[in-house]
Formats: structure tokens, C-alpha cells, sequence
């Protein structure tokens, strides 16, 4: 169905953006106002749309009025309704942490709404080669707001991150380039057709899906190629680690979706099957590599980093596995985990600019000093572990039912290992947080307030509201799952189809 | 292997400015020739996207008044490239300007200099 509301879903924040630096010029707390007023114009707009989508089929936009294939069409269809959906809320949520934050200046938050943009482009967007460049809009605010924290460890980060990114986004290039030639067509659904009468066994199509996999794998951090998300995430200021730690490489991961279902759709797994088993190898390690890694780390923010790569490679294997099940177990796992790491970020950041503390050690006796933070945090780490009936169990159960329904039940089993490991990690930190006794600096937060000079003494409400209300979205989430898949079952019906 | 030289010769070029580049990322300890290997690396791929678009005996895409005229060489890899090499230019920007700050703090571009200071901080 034509709708011509779906390029608002990228115009909105890409005006916002321009917006959000004219108002910097007028007053100095303009900007995050702006920012706040055209984030929750998205996220009213992206609701209205997915919920229509979701009711109605697909709804899609040929831009400019050329028509499809040769025109770029946007496409909004259950599942990008709901990535679409995610990324304006969370970005509007994580803008209240931001504010307390004070990253400063008009320019962080166009960088803000310009990684919002690419993000939300990257979800509707119905063409392959329009796919890069909003993978390349999203990249460029990543790395500018990686190195917004004005030191220079952020610097190096960036760099590193940026240097990853562009190769990961040029090899994706190279690989709509060798479909393009393959086929001489660029339009996703046009792509899927045009595909099959190349011949899934032609050299130039397995190419391209080479390309395009290690591409997106590298954007979504899988083991061996996620070297640039630790460093990332923890020396980037606190606010943008829990927004890219919640949006980017899960929208890379519904990108891979995209590819995976759209374009090369089951028939080219079925001929081809050592593309399948070859995802599905590839995601297994890097949920258990993953996880080890994690277990390894001391400090916090990079342990979360390293349990992100884990967690991304179960969606992956939900993908690729392919089964119903475990294509919804992917996307419930998607959403899950942006809202559980986007909160544990927050509440990672919120520990330290409360306390000082970074590391495991550090973290004994927070919950007798913050109970509530405290409890807030460890909810959110159980959910993540898959405690039923939390979100991360949804997910986890769906992808594995679908792995044993499908006959590949190792890949049960590496669920299973995985989530022993989770659990091994976030046990060190719930055990340090209420029985351990109080470490140097949680002393030092008792005895004379914030052991950082100017920091609040008690989580600011805000900021403790949020954490709580992304313990209990990812708490009850688990619960709603059930008429989640029954909204999301004809999307993925016709899919898999 | 002659014919291959004179007729593929374009995707020769493809493939030895990809392993330009990416050797060059991988190799230099020098941030701003890292970056240079990455303009290599993309400008294979902008190679590539061309040589596709390529048409023997093809003429500009520009129809004449009362039609006819072709074959047309393709218009269409030639726009997506031009897009690709503005973000190209955007992403040299950036990353240039990250080496600059790397450079402030640290007063080196050199890498191994730079996980020395690192990890002394």
C-alpha cells in the first residue's frame, strides 16, 4: 500500500537535525529542547506508521514519485516497524540521560539526530545501495559522537571504530556491486526476484553475498570481527555508550535480516547451503568467544561490550537458522537486548559518575549504599541472563526451540553454555554489589558524598526513573511476548515464504 | 592470459588497488597513511562500480531529440559513485580531523608509539 507518511520517518529527524543547529545560535538551551521535541514527533510518527503496518500490511513510499525498481522506495513492513519504532523511543529515552550527562553544544545533539536519521533510514529503506548510504550517514554521527567525550583515548576509539566501520560498509559496497552487475537492478524485493534467474550458484551472486555478510557481521561486532566495539563503547561519554550500545549494531543486525530474507530470501539458503551452516558456525563462536571474553574483562563498560558481542551472535543464529521460531526469537532478542544494554549503559554510567567506581572490585557494597540503582541494575543483569519471564529468556527460548525444530540442537546447546556463561559474568557483579563489603570508593560515597568533585551524591531521579523503567519494560516485555508474535507472524510468514 | 589483459584489464586494476589499500591499512603504523590505504581501498570498489557501467562503443547516456542513438553506457553505477565518493570525502574529513586530536593529546600519529603511551596512562 502507498503511504506518503513513511519519508517523514527519515525527514523528521534529518530537519530536526538542521533545526537543532539554528536554535544553538539563539540560545544555549535550545538545542536538547529541540532534540527532545523532534525525537518524540518520531516516535508518535514511527507508532502511527508501524501500527499501521502491522495492521495492514506493508506500507511503502516510492521517493520523488520514480517509480520502483529504478526509484528508491521506502518500505515499511512489521519488522521495520518495529526497529523503527525501538530506535525513536530509545533514542528519546536516552535523551533524558544525555541532558544529565552534558555532553555540551549544539553540534552533539544535530550529531544526535543525524545518527537518529541514518539509523531510522537504515530500518525503512527498500533499496540496497540507499542501504549504504544511510549506513554510512549512521557511521559518520557514531564516530563523531564516539569522540564527543573531547579526550584523546575517545579519539583513538573513533578512529579505530571509524577505520573498522568504513571498511566493513566498503566491503558491503563491493558486494552491491557484484549484484548489481549480477542482476542490473538495486530495488530489495526487484533484487529477490532478479536474484533467482541469475542463478544462486553464479560466482558473481555467492560473491556478493560474501561481501555483503562479512560487511554487516563486521557493523553488528561478531567475533573475530568485533575488535573495535570494546574500545568503543568504553571510552565514548556515558550517555552515547548506552545509545550505540542499544541501537547501532542492532539495526546492522535487522540490515543483515533485511539481506538475508528480502534479498537472497530461503530459496538461496536451499541452494546453497553452506551459506547457512557457515552463518550459523560463525554466530556459535562468537557467542561463545563472546562470553569468555566477558568473563576475562575487569571493567565494567568493557564487559558489557564483550557480552554484546555473545548476544549479537545469538541473534545471528537465529537468522540463520531460519526456522520461524527462531527468526522471531531473533527479532525479540533484538529488541530484549537493546533495551537491557541500553539500560545496563545508563546504569553503568550512573555508577560511575556517582562513585568513581568502573571496575567489579570497585563495585562492592553499591546496593547497601544505592538499594534501589542497585536493584534496578541487578534486575536488569538477570533479565539479561534469561531469567524467566524476562525478555532475554523470550528470545533465548525462541531461537533455541527453533534451532531443535529445525535438527540443528548443537546450536541448543551453545545457547545453553552461552547463558551459564552470562550468568557466570553478571554473577561476579550482583555478588559484588550485595554481599561484598563495601570497597574503597563506595566508603568514600558514604563518608563524603561523591568521591568526583561536583558529582551528585544520590542518582539524579531522572536518570534512576529510567533505569527502572528498563528493568521493568525488559521484566514484562517477557510477558507480552505472545501477542508480539501474533502481530509479527504474517511478516514473517511471507518472509520465509 | 593475454586475452585476460586486454579485455579484463580494468578489474586487474580493481583488484590490485583493494590489495594496495588494504595492505597499506594493515601495515603502516602511520594513522594518516592508514587513511590513505582506505581512499585506495574505496577508490577499488569506485573502479569496479565503473567498469561495470562500461558499454563497448557506448556513448554518453544523453538521448537526442527524436530518440535513438544508443548503446548507452549505464548512467546508473556512475550516480551511485558519485554518492559514494562524497562519503568518501566526509569520512577522509572526519577521521583526518580524529588524527588531529590524536596528535594534541598524545603528540604522535605513529600507532605503536601510541598503545605505548596507552598503556602507560
Amino acid at each position: 500500500m502507498s503511504d506518503t507518511l513513511v519519508p517523514l520517518l527519515v525527514a523528521v529527524p534529518l530537519l530536526g537535525a538542521l533545526l537543532t543547529v539554528a536554535s544553538g545560535l539563539v540560545t544555549e538551551r535550545g538545542p536538547p529542547a529541540v532534540a527532545a521535541g523532534v525525537l518524540t514527533v518520531q516516535t508518535a510518527l514511527a507508532a502511527w506508521i508501524g501500527s499501521r503496518a502491522i495492521a495492514d500490511g506493508p506500507l511503502s513510499n516510492e521517493v520523488g514519485g520514480f517509480v520502483a525498481p529504478y526509484g528508491i522506495e521506502l518500505v515499511v513492513d512489521g519488522l521495520s516497524a518495529v526497529v523503527v519504532v525501538l530506535v525513536a523511543a530509545v533514542s528519546l529515552v536516552v535523551l533524558v540521560y544525555t541532558v544529565r550527562d552534558d555532553p555540551g553544544g549544539a553540534a552533539f545533539y544535530t550529531e544526535y539526530l543525524l545518527l537518529v536519521t541514518g539509523l531510522s533510514g537504515m530500518s525503512v529503506t527498500g533499496d540496497v545501495f540507499n542501504l549504504y548510504v544511510f549506513l554510512e550517514i549512521s557511521g559518520l554521527a557514531t564516530y563523531a559522537l564516539v569522540a564527543s567525550a573531547g579526550d584523546g583515548r575517545s579519539a583513538v576509539a573513533a578512529l579505530k571504530y571509524l577505520l573498522f566501520g568504513t571498511v566493513a560498509a566498503s566491503l558491503y559496497l563491493l558486494g552491491v556491486g557484484y549484484a548489481l552487475v549480477a542482476t542490473g537492478t538495486l530495488n530489495m524485493a526487484d533484487l529477490s526476484v532478479e536474484l533467482a534467474q541469475a542463478g544462486y550458484d553464479s560466482p558473481l551472486v555467492l560473491a556478493s553475498f560474501g561481501f555483503i555478510v562479512v560487511g554487516l557481521a563486521t557493523k553488528t561486532a561478531l567475533f573475530p570481527l568485533h575488535t573495535w566495539q570494546p574500545d568503543a563503547y568504553n571510552d565514548a561519554p556515558d550517555s552515547v555508550s548506552a545509545l550505540i550500545a542499544a541501537l547501532v549494531s542492532t539495526v546492522a543486525a535487522y540490515a543483515l535480516l533485511r539481506i538475508l530474507y528480502t534479498v537472497y530470501t530461503p530459496a538461496f539458503f536451499e541452494a546453497v547451503p553452506v551459506a547457512r551452516d557457515a552463518l550459523v558456525v560463525f554466530a556459535c563462536v562468537s557467542i561463545v568467544v563472546g562470553s569468555v571474553l566477558a568473563v576475562a574483562q575487569s571493567e565494567v563498560k568493557r564487559m558489557l561490550a564483550y557480552s554484546s558481542v555473545s548476544q549479537y551472535g545469538l541473534v545471528v543464529v537465529g537468522l540463520a537458522i531460519g526456522t520461524p521460531a527462531a527468526v522471531f526469537g531473533a527479532i525479540v532478542h533484538l529488541v530484549g537486548h537493546a533495551i537491557m544494554k541500553g539500560g545496563l549503559f545508563v546504569a553503568a554510567g550512573t555508577i560511575d559518575d556517582l562513585t568513581g567506581a568502573t571496575t567489579a572490585e570497585e563495585y562492592a557494597g553499591l546496593a547497601g549504599r544505592f538499594p534501589v540503582l542497585g536493584g534496578a541494575s541487578a534486575a536488569l543483569m538477570l533479565a539479561m541472563v534469561g531469567v524467566p519471564p524476562a525478555v532475554g529468556f523470550a528470545g533465548k527460548w525462541y531461537i533455541a526451540l527453533g534451532a531443535v525444530r529445525a535438527g540443528t540442537w548443537p546450536v541448543a546447546v551453545v545457547i545453553f553454555a552461552s547463558t551459564l556463561l552470562t550468568l557466570a559474568y553478571f554473577a561476579i557483579l550482583v555478588e559484588r554489589m550485595f554481599v561484598a563489603p563495601a570497597s574503597a570508593s563506595m566508603q568514600a560515597a558514604t563518608d563524603g558524598g561523591s568521591e568526583r568533585l561536583g558529582g551528585p551524591a544520590t542518582p539524579p531521579r531522572g536518570v534512576l526513573a529510567l533505569i527502572i523503567g528498563a528493568a521493568v519494560v525488559a521484566l514484562i516485555l517477557g510477558l507480552a511476548v505472545t501477542d508480539l508474535q501474533t502481530a509479527l507472524q504474517p511478516t514473517i510468514d511471507s518472509l520465509l515464504s | 592470459m593475454i586475452e585476460l589483459l586486454t579485455t579484463k584489464y580494468t578489474y586487474l586494476v580493481v583488484v590490485a588497488l583493494l590489495a594496495i589499500g588494504a595492505y597499506v591499512m594493515i601495515e603502516s603504523d602511520n594513522f594518516v597513511k592508514k587513511i590513505i590505504g582506505l581512499n585506495i581501498f574505496q577508490t577499488g570498489i569506485f573502479v569496479f562500480f565503473i567498469s561495470a557501467a562500461f558499454r563497448t562503443g557506448g556513448r554518453s547516456p544523453v538521448v537526442q531529440s527524436g530518440g535513438g542513438g544508443g548503446p548507452f553506457v549505464s548512467p546508473l553505477p556512475h550516480v551511485l559513485i558519485l554518492t559514494a565518493i562524497v562519503v568518501g570525502v566526509s569520512l577522509t574529513a572526519v577521521a583526518l580531523g580524529l588524527v588531529v586530536r590524536i596528535y594534541e593529546s598524545y603528540g604522535t600519529i605513529n600507532e605503536d608509539t601510541l598503545e605505548e603511551v596507552l598503556a602507560n596512562e
